[in-house]
């Protein structure tokens, strides 16, 4: 399966790559299109010291942190949300009927390798706020598993949302209100939302475990609600047990869709 | 009146009723995109509140301004079409079914603007409605100060919309690869028609800039003519010279553009 993905992959590097100029504007636009959210964030603290109780390097950390994993995952399967297209296209038979993953030609379909410059952008702010922080070496090393654990539960995400398209074919926007939503929720702490919202983003869709929970151990501060300060700890275990979820979820989809035939 | 000139008065309102029932075709797609601009209103809202708890009063909106500012620029998004695109000029320009439409016997321009008010018209219910029940619902809304002059401002900003959008459609003709305009075009528009943030909390001189450039009438101006917080005269005026200056300025590269064109074979 990893070998399939990583060939399929890499082909569609060496076509992006025959169009040099094409796809160094393309990079360079995903770098900047990433920018805005900086702006955004710096016209806020243009206008206050603090938000929700977070100053603007803190910030910094947890957009960086959040949207490094959501450009990682996008990159390497972000094209599983593409799966609706394939259903009505019927290019869906075709993977199927090929003895490799039919997960893995999904998600390296159309790979495509500008998103990269999403991710640099992301691990930008993220050093910044990093070198502004001086977090200490005892909490630092969260950072790292942070982000992947980060990018593993954005990957069950657009795996969820794939399969949720094998029922909504006609609607694959629904499943970018639970992605992309997703990976703007986490740009700003998510104290600025109701307490409810957070609970269900803690124990429901567990997206506070992208970069809250683990950022609140990395900044050392307290959780809002009162959870222990250990909660960020699990972020690893919780993104794992959200795969085997979305494993699944997929699994059924697959088995559940029936081919136009025609 | 002659005949010909019956046909051509009908010629516009039908093909906005056929703009109108091309994307009427689709709904399913256009309530996914309405449930999608709901989430992010609702999320949009809850980052505006803390940031409006911090600094009560910011740009002249109170806290409930400054959540119905939120849901009504998700409101916009379909109909104002602000992340670009909408036109199937790009494609008709590559393919060179282009030369088809311009040897039709009506304006290219008028042509697709008629179509795109009727696709306007349409998503202004199915995507513009939904996120502002919900936002209503959920957090209570302000009411328009003056709905007439709203609703004005609001065809006003299409019209600028398709203005720019049509400019960076033809622009085709000259650029190979439109991939990298349509990114350009969308940068400028998210964040200088105020979909973001309120142009009005943007700082200092980059704020009066902001401010004045044409993105500000899709977004910023409409939402303030609804909150009462610009006067409906003023921005009304605003909206309509941008259109004048837009549209003049596609009709330029319209006849650039005919010059431009080679007809192959015959």
């Amino acid at each position: 399966m990893i070998r399939t993905y990583a060939l399929l992959a890499w082909t569609w590097t060496r076509a992006a790559a025959q169009y040099r100029l094409s796809f160094t504007l393309v990079t360079l636009g995903a770098f900047v299109v990433g920018g805005l959210d900086i702006a955004v964030i710096w016209v806020i603290f243009a206008n206050t010291d603090t938000l929700a109780g977070f100053a603007l390097s803190e910030v910094m950390l947890l957009y960086g942190a959040s949207q490094l994993a959501f450009a990682l995952a996008d990159l390497l399967f972000g094209n599983v949300d593409r799966i609706s297209q394939h259903i009505r296209a019927g290019t869906l038979d075709v993977m199927l009927i090929r003895p490799a993953s039919p997960f893995a030609q999904v998600a390296a379909d159309r790979f495509s390798p500008h998103r990269i410059g999403r991710a640099a952008q992301a691990a930008v702010v993220l050093g910044v706020a990093l070198a502004r922080l001086e977090i200490p070496l005892g909490r630092v090393w969260m950072v790292p598993v942070m982000v992947a654990s980060g990018a593993v539960i954005f990957t069950a995400l657009f795996t969820l949302g794939g399969a949720l398209q094998f029922l909504l074919t006609d609607a694959p926007e629904v499943a970018n209100a639970f992605t992309y939503g997703g990976a703007m929720l986490n740009q700003y702490p998510l104290s600025v939302y109701d307490a409810r919202i957070v609970r269900g983003l803690t124990f429901v869709l567990p997206l506070a475990f992208v970069n809250w929970q683990p950022g609140l151990y990395v900044l050392g501060r307290p959780d809002p609600l009162g959870l222990p300060s250990w909660t960020g700890l699990l972020s690893p275990a919780v993104a794992l047990a959200l795969a085997a979820v979305a494993a699944l979820a997929w699994r059924a989809g697959i088995r559940r869709y029936r081919s136009t035939g025609s | 009146m002659s005949p010909g000139h019956g046909a051509a008065v009908s010629l516009y309102p039908l093909l906005a009723w056929y703009g109108f029932r091309r994307h009427a075709t689709y709904w399913t797609a256009a309530l996914a995109g309405a449930f999608t601009n709901t989430v992010f209103g609702v999320l949009r809202a809850y980052v505006l509140i803390a940031l409006w708890q911090a600094r009560p009063g910011l740009g002249g909106y109170d806290v409930a301004a400054a959540v119905t500012f939120t849901f009504l620029t998700q409101a916009f998004i379909g109909p104002m079409q602000l992340f670009g695109g909408g036109l199937d000029l790009p494609q008709r320009i590559r393919s060179g079914d282009v030369a088809l439409d311009l040897v039709r016997p009506a304006p290219l321009q008028a042509w697709c603007l008629s179509e795109d008010l009727g696709r306007a018209a349409y998503l202004f219910a199915v995507r513009g409605l939904p996120p502002a029940l919900v936002g209503a619902l959920l957090f209570g809304l302000a009411a328009p100060r003056a709905p007439a002059a709203f609703l004005a401002s609001v065809v006003l900003g299409v019209v600028v919309s398709f203005g720019w959008r049509y400019i960076v459609a033809l622009a085709t003709c000259w650029v190979m690869d439109d991939r990298g305009l349509a990114t350009l075009s969308m940068v400028l528009t998210t964040f200088f028609s105020g979909l973001m943030l309120p142009l009005a909390i943007f700082p200092g001189w980059f704020g009066d800039l902001a401010r004045a450039l044409p993105w500000s009438a899709m977004a910023q101006v409409p939402a303030d003519v609804y909150l009462g917080t610009a006067e409906p005269g003023g921005a009304l005026a605003f909206q309509a010279g941008w259109a004048a200056v837009l549209i003049a300025l596609g009709a330029l590269m319209t006849g650039a553009a005919r010059r431009k064109v080679v007809i192959q074979g015959g």
